[in-house]
Formats: C-alpha cells, structure tokens, sequence
C-alpha cells in the first residue's frame, strides 16, 4: 500500500530501531561525520567509473572556487607592470617576494591591522559580557516589565547598522568620537544574536540542576559563573567564533564612522591600498592576503566553533 | 556530602519528592533565589548595558531617522533645520532615484540568492559521501569563509576589473556595461558566501538519516527522486536559513560595490544602501534618512520572516 518511501522507512527502520547514535547533539549535527555520509551498494566496474567521476566532479568544483584565490595570490607576488605587459598570464611575471614587507611599511598595514585587532577585541570580549548578562536575566530572574524588556532587545534585529547607519554617524559626531575606538566599537558593544543564542543555552540548563545548587546556598552570581556558564560553553564559544567573524569582517560602519586614513580597519584601508600608483596595485592584493589570515588560522584551529556557529540558526535554534 | 551542585543533581532526580519536602515554604523570604525585590533589582543590572547601548545607538537613531525625513537640513550646517512633515518622506520614496536603487537591490538578490544556493547544495551533495580525501575537498569548499566581504572584492577586482582583470574581455563580465556590471559584481557575493552556504547545507545533510535513503533506494526511486522527494525536504528549514541569510546580505551589500564599480557605470549599480551611505555625498540627509526608513521596512519584513522560523525551531527543539 504505503509507496511513500518516507512512510514505509519509518515503518521498516527507524521506529524500532532507534540506535543512539541517531541520537545527535539538539544544536548542531557533528559537521563532517564522514561515517553517516551515504554510500549506496555498487560493485566492480560501475563502482570505479562512478568513484572516478566524482573525483573529476570535485576537482572541477575545487578550481572553480579556488581560482579567483590563486589569482589574488598570483596578482600580489607578480610585478604590477610587468604582468600586464607580459599579457597577464596564469602564471606569476618577475616575483616580487617583499611584497608584503612593503605593504606593512609603505602601506601602513600594521597600523590598520593592529586597530582591526583592538576594535575587534574590545566588541568581541564587551559582546559576550552584556550577552552572558541579559541572557542570565531573560532565562533565571523574574521582573516585572520582562516580556517589553525582551521585545525591545529581538527588536533591534530590524535596526541593523546599515538601516541606522546615517543618523548613528551623526550621534559619532556630535559625541565628537569620530576616529577613535569608542565610537568604532560603541554601537556594537551589545547584540540581540548573542543574547539569544546564550539564552537558549541557559534554558536548556535543568531545573534540578538549579535546585541543587539553591540547596547548596549558590547566589545567582555563583550560579552563573560556577553552573550555568561552564554548561554552556559550546554555545558561549561559538558565538565567540561567530562574533569575531563579524567584528573583524566589518566595513560599513568603520568606513564611515572615521574620516581619516589613520583611522581605517584594515577591511576599509583595503578599497585604497595600492590604488594610487599602477606600479604599487600588488600591494592592495598582498593587504588583502594579510587581513584574511586571523580568520584563516580561527578556520583551522575552530572549525567546529565555526560550524556551530554559522549553522546556530539553522539546524535547531 | 558533596558541595558541587553538578554532582547533586543525580541525588536530585533520583529522590525528588523528598528533595521539595526539605526545603520549606517558611525559608522562601531568607531564600537567595526568587527573592522578587532582589531578583528584579538584579536583572535590570544585568541589562542596564544592553538598554543603553540599544537605546543610543539603535531605537533613537531610528527616531532621528524620522526627524531627519520630515526636515529639510540646509546646506550649511550652522543655520537650523527646518520641519517639512511627511512631503520629503513621501516625494523621496517615489522618486526615480529611489526606486532604481530598490531595482538594483532586488536585482542583486535574484542573482546572488538562487545561484548561491544551488552552488551550495551542488558543493555539499558532492562532498556528502564516504571517500578516500574528501575532507580535503570540504576543506577547500568551506575556505571561502576566511573572506571578508572587502576581500572577496579586492579578489575580484584580479577578476572583473575593466583595466586589469583576468576576465576584462568577457562581456557579460564587463564592469563597464550598465546592463553586466550588477551581474559581475553579485559574482563576488555568491562566491564569498560559499564557504557559508556550503557548511550549513553539509551540515543538514549530516542529520538526513540513511535509512531513509536505503528505504527510498529498496522502493525503487533513482538518485534523482530520492534528492528531491527525500533530501530537499528534510533540509528545507536550512535552505530557508540560508535564504533569509543571503537576501539580508544583498540587501546590504555596499562594500562590493564601493570597491569594485563605485556605483558605476552611470548609476547602475547603486544599490540601495549605496545611495544612503552616498560616499560622495551627492544626496541631501533628509532623502537619505528617507531611504533608510524604505530599507527599514525592508529588514522588518525579512527579519520578521527570520524571527518566526528562528522561534518555530526552538519550539521543536524544546
């Protein structure tokens, strides 16, 4: 009767045979279980033509999303001229390997750099601090006024900085906090994503969890740091993945909020670096090759963060 | 006996009724939790930052907003504003400028979302599967979240650019045609948020159960059926994830298009938050104020989109 195939596979499987492993983490499912992937039964020569195919298949979808990388590379360690003139082929004309020592020295890339850096540790380390905070307020404490306090803060999901982003340059200038951390960092120092996020987590802490430790005399402060904290370490450590993704990608509002070049992120510098001079253009792209590295090494060292992160909203909030 | 309220709690479950009966009603007033006076004292503390950043810098911009679009701001900044009601509102919102701005943006949309999708699952289906050096291929698909969006168009001007880019002759690449230049700079947001797009659909691929597939693959549906009857449903609710994600994006792309075409040629890839960030400073605060209040209601639709599946999801997951 049943030719649904999603019927029929719950009848067959899944209802009787609920193995813990189908069991997976409520937030995220384990990125890159190689293990659950699908194999479907194939044999001899069918099975080595369709494996063959699909090394080709991967391999074509790797250049395409690795090309425009080489060509930034290619493009940075070439001579800017000499690349043109040579009819700018695939491969680098006259290397110039010290490249990026000029950017740092000519191009002022450190200083750039060094500000991306503080701007982007003052709003990472403020961003968890009032979200561990407000989140501990929506999830254990009752007030009165709760529901409006909580509206207020998911509200501010429709005001992103680029629908605001006019009258908060105004407000910057008449603090008289253009060019300067404070008013880079002010308006991002809180985030209604991160509230969220670590509420979520904190609901999820048992109750039972919280009677103990009432028994055991823990203040809400003790509570919090001791208890509903350390539970929620996945969460609170991928959101800080998450926020320092944003921070450090962040161009709209430091571009407008300075008008000075000494005050340029390293992501804003990047639109002028090398574009005055045709003899100078590889230095722009070695920039661009520099500002991408923190979160080169953050892909490599917390790529489970990242996933989790990213993928927060999605699967599961 | 132990301290560690952790180590409690498997006391707690295990001998719940005679947990509540230990701890009397008579104690609640010396009690450290759910003392109201403390406790509302408290939370207000906690999220005294919260409503101060929020305050200054999200819901009285938003009022400034509104001043500004009903005040015509003179030239010289020293001389005062003067109020003009809905008029400016009203003629900003209809006006050509306006609207092309809106054009442009939904045209930016309808290139980088559905493309960036299919490339997403395109990418994450193909490296779904047990393999000898597939994690080195998920390694390479997900790199583009290293990029910023200044970067990806600082690698596209090695791309597109009229002057020196690697595809300068292709035409329907060209940054110097009206009608190409929108298409070639979206190029730059669909590859950049691959990395992205590529890790969420992998991801909900992951929690596709195989039993399903095995089952659909005994009935007897193809390859093909099974990733449309079976797979894109149970991964629809990150397709729709990933669909707000992308139209937000879009929605506020801006460093793209200053870094590649300056809004040229001739306008035609100003974007709508191009045209109130107006880098060149051509429009007047209250048109631009205008225009951040039509974006407003832009985010307000998407957002509320977003907070509705966000809020759905967690009533699942609970």
């Amino acid at each position: 009767m049943a030719t649904d195939p999603t019927v029929s596979a719950a009848n067959k499987q899944n209802r009787l045979n609920q193995t813990a492993d189908q069991i997976v983490d409520p937030l995220v499912p384990a990125p890159y279980d190689n293990d659950k992937a699908v194999q479907p039964p194939r044999s001899g020569l069918r099975n080595a033509v369709a494996t063959t195919t699909t090394y080709l298949v991967l391999t074509a979808l790797s250049v395409i999303v690795l090309f425009p990388i080489y060509m930034l590379l290619l493009r940075a360690l070439s001579s800017p001229l000499k690349y043109i003139s040579a009819g700018q082929p695939l491969y680098p004309v006259s290397i110039e390997w010290d490249v990026f020592n000029r950017a740092f020295g000519q191009a002022s890339l450190g200083r750039s750099m060094g500000l991306s850096f503080v701007v982007t540790f003052v709003i990472v380390i403020a961003q968890v601090l009032t979200s561990v905070l407000a989140a501990y307020a929506f999830a254990f404490l009752e007030f009165p006024l709760k529901k409006l306090a909580f509206v207020l803060v998911i509200g501010t999901l429709l005001l992103p900085i680029e629908v605001t982003l006019i009258a908060n340059v105004e407000i910057i200038r008449k603090l008289h906090l253009l060019n300067s951390v404070p008013g880079l960092t002010f308006p991002f120092l809180v985030t209604a994503i991160g509230i969220f996020l670590i509420r979520q987590g904190f609901l999820g802490i048992p109750r039972d969890l919280r009677d103990a430790s009432e028994l055991d005399g823990y203040g809400h402060l003790r509570f919090l740091f001791k208890v509903a904290m350390p539970m929620s370490k996945a969460i609170i450590g991928s959101f800080i993945v998450i926020a320092f993704l944003g921070a450090w990608n962040q161009y709209v509002w430091p571009r407008f909020a300075t008008d000075r070049g000494a005050w340029q992120t390293v992501q804003v510098a990047l639109r002028t670096i090398g574009s005055e001079n045709p003899g100078e253009l590889n230095l722009g792209f070695a920039a661009a090759i520099v500002a991408s590295l923190p979160l080169l090494a953050l892909l490599i060292f917390f790529q489970r963060q990242i996933v989790r992160g990213l993928t927060a909203g999605a699967v599961k909030g | 006996m132990n301290t560690s309220p952790l180590n409690r709690t498997e006391q707690a479950q295990g001998e719940s009724p005679q947990v509540t009966t230990v701890s009397p009603p008579a104690k609640a007033q010396t009690r450290r939790f759910g003392n109201k006076v403390r406790d509302a004292g408290l939370a207000y503390l906690f999220l005294l930052p919260a409503l101060i950043v929020f305050g200054v810098f999200a819901y009285y911009p938003l009022y400034r907003l509104f001043w500004y679009a009903t005040h015509t701001q003179s030239r010289f900044r020293n001389k005062p504003a003067s109020y003009v009601g809905l008029e400016q509102l009203k003629a900003s919102l209809t006006s050509n400028d306006f609207i092309s701005g809106l054009t442009h943006s939904g045209l930016y949309m309808l290139y980088t979302v559905p493309l960036g999708l299919l490339l997403g699952v395109m990418l994450a289906v193909s490296t779904h599967r047990r393999l000898k050096g597939i994690k080195i291929f998920q390694t390479i698909f997900s790199s583009t979240v290293a990029s910023s969006v200044a970067v990806a168009s600082v690698v596209f001007i090695t791309l597109v650019n009229p002057e020196i880019g690697y595809f300068k002759n292709v035409p329907w690449l060209s940054l110097r045609n009206p009608t190409s230049a929108l298409f070639a700079v979206s190029l730059s947001s669909v590859w950049q948020n691959l990395g992205l797009t590529f890790i969420v659909v992998l991801a909900a691929l992951q929690t596709v159960p195989d039993e399903l597939i095995e089952a659909a693959t005994l009935d007897g549906y193809g390859a093909i059926r099974r990733f449309w009857r079976i797979t894109v449903p149970l991964i629809s609710p990150a397709l729709l994830f990933l669909g707000i994600v992308l139209v937000v994006s879009a929605l506020q792309a801006f460093a793209q298009i200053e870094i590649l075409t300056g809004g040229g040629p001739s306008g035609a890839t100003e974007t709508l938050l191009f045209k109130i960030a107006d880098p060149r400073g051509i429009r007047p605060l209250g048109v631009r104020a205008s225009y951040s209040l039509g974006l407003f209601v832009l985010t307000a639709i998407v957002a509320g989109a977003q907070y509705s599946i966000m809020s759905k999801r967690v009533h699942y997951g609970d």
